[in-house]
């Protein structure tokens, strides 16, 4: 039994995981902000709506959603699993980014819109200026931990059949009845990737910290 | 005669039911600093709020020189740049420096150019001392620091009148009467008498007013003021 060349194949499925990861973070942040903007400054219907869309996709295992998701997304436009597998998890995802999201623009006092507005900023103004830079700084630490479940949930798109790293580890273990060795690198991977990511995160939250904010 | 800067007509502001102030009537000339007085919940700093339209009200006018801000075609965006705040707490904004808090509104609201902005900046902070603080953050700052970084983001948009909530906290009534042309005291959300400081604080007119003075007298710096300035 070639080890290396086996171990080689699962840690190929690395491009796949990152590329999965890479589409749907970025996507469910736009979406997740958006909404969430929407649910703090806008009026009661779309509130309402934006609350139920975050209820809902918080509710449901993301497997099942991405089943759902992948099979609205693939009808209607022609895309590989690849693709489809990764925006839908990207809104899943998105559910989760606005509640962190929404969660940071509350925190940051009611005092700082009302400062804004006082110099004659416009409300967009003063969301763009004042909020949203003292939003994303609070909201590092908690999407550092959304990131690392992106990562994590990424795994679930080898159930539409993209060969990323868990597919991989599959197929190694069918093959050479050593299920241990495969999933053991791929477990080792995935941990890898997470620890990595949060260091990153980390040093980004400690860059952008304010000095000595009361 | 001088035209009035500020003027405030028959202003009343409620919250259901409970009633914060109401027919509030005063008027505020070019130069002339007023000082409100009156025990806390009295409705004064929701009717510094109400001039510069943070809070609308929800009957009466206020007219800003010889337009009337509270008209329903007024941009409140325009109006709030002619009205500086500082604020009880102050509200800097805490990601910025000192040198940025001033800059911001500068460069937002006023457009100017970024070099242009910076030199105003500056200046600003030099009139309040506190040019060799310019890179620090507001965490970095005393509150009295914070208190003069605030004022010098608010008189940098060239205002026409200032409204401080608060600003002196620790200053006993003779002092106010120093600074202020005309003492307003506010009670149960109306004015009960307004004069000079020297009628007002030696030669007050009404009970209530008598009463209050005492009990500030005798807690002596803990008293609420809330202050115009012309």
């Amino acid at each position: 039994m070639d080890v290396a060349r086996f171990l080689q194949y699962i840690a190929l499925g690395t491009v796949y995981t990152v590329g999965v990861t890479l589409i749907a973070l970025p996507s469910g942040l736009i979406l997740g902000t958006l909404f969430a903007l929407l649910n703090v400054y806008s009026g009661k219907v779309v509130k309402w709506f934006t609350s139920l869309y975050s209820t809902m996709m918080r509710g449901i295992p993301p497997i099942v959603l991405l089943f759902i998701l992948y099979f609205i997304v693939s009808g209607n436009i022609n895309l590989s699993p690849f693709w489809a597998g990764s925006i839908s998890l990207g809104i899943v995802s998105s559910a989760y980014q606005m509640e962190i999201i929404r969660g940071a623009i509350l925190s940051v006092s009611g005092g700082q819109m009302m400062a804004a507005r006082a110099i004659g900023m416009s409300k967009s103004q003063a969301i763009r200026n004042v909020i949203f830079p003292q939003t994303l700084r609070l909201a590092i630490p908690p999407w550092s931990n959304e990131a690392a479940i992106v990562i994590k949930d990424s795994s679930l798109v080898y159930a539409l059949g993209v060969p990323e790293i868990l597919r991989r580890a599959q197929l190694i273990s069918a093959s050479t009845q050593q299920p241990f060795l495969a999933y053991a690198a791929a477990a080792a991977i995935y941990f890898i990737l997470v620890f990595v990511t949060n260091r990153l995160l980390d040093a980004l939250e400690r860059r952008l910290r304010i000095p000595a904010n009361p | 005669m001088t035209n009035p800067i500020l003027t405030i007509k028959n202003l009343t502001k409620k919250y259901g039911d409970n009633v914060v102030f109401h027919d509030i009537n005063l008027t505020v000339n070019e130069g002339d600093t007023i000082v409100i007085i009156g025990p806390s919940g009295t409705g004064k700093s929701t009717l510094l709020r109400c001039i510069n339209l943070l809070t609308r009200a929800d009957e009466g006018q206020v007219w800003l020189d010889d337009k009337e801000i509270t008209a329903k075609d007024c941009d409140e965006d325009v109006v709030r740049q002619h009205i500086g705040m500082v604020f009880q707490n102050f509200l800097l904004f805490n990601h910025l420096t000192a040198l940025d808090n001033v800059l911001l509104g500068l460069t937002k609201v006023k457009h100017m150019k970024p070099e242009e902005a910076k030199v105003k900046a500056l200046m600003e902070l030099e009139r309040v001392g506190l040019s060799d603080r310019a890179g620090h953050y507001p965490g970095q700052l005393s509150g009295g620091q914070q208190q003069r970084v605030a004022i010098a983001r608010a008189l940098a948009m060239d205002p026409r009148i200032m409204l401080f909530d608060e600003p002196t906290s620790a200053l006993d009534p003779e002092l106010i009467g120093e600074v202020s042309d005309r003492i307003v005291f506010l009670e149960k959300g109306s004015i009960v008498e307004e004069g000079t400081p020297d009628e007002l604080f030696y030669h007050p007119q009404h009970e209530r007013t008598r009463e209050f003075l005492w009990k500030i007298t005798e807690l002596y710096g803990k008293k609420e003021t809330g202050k115009i300035d012309g």
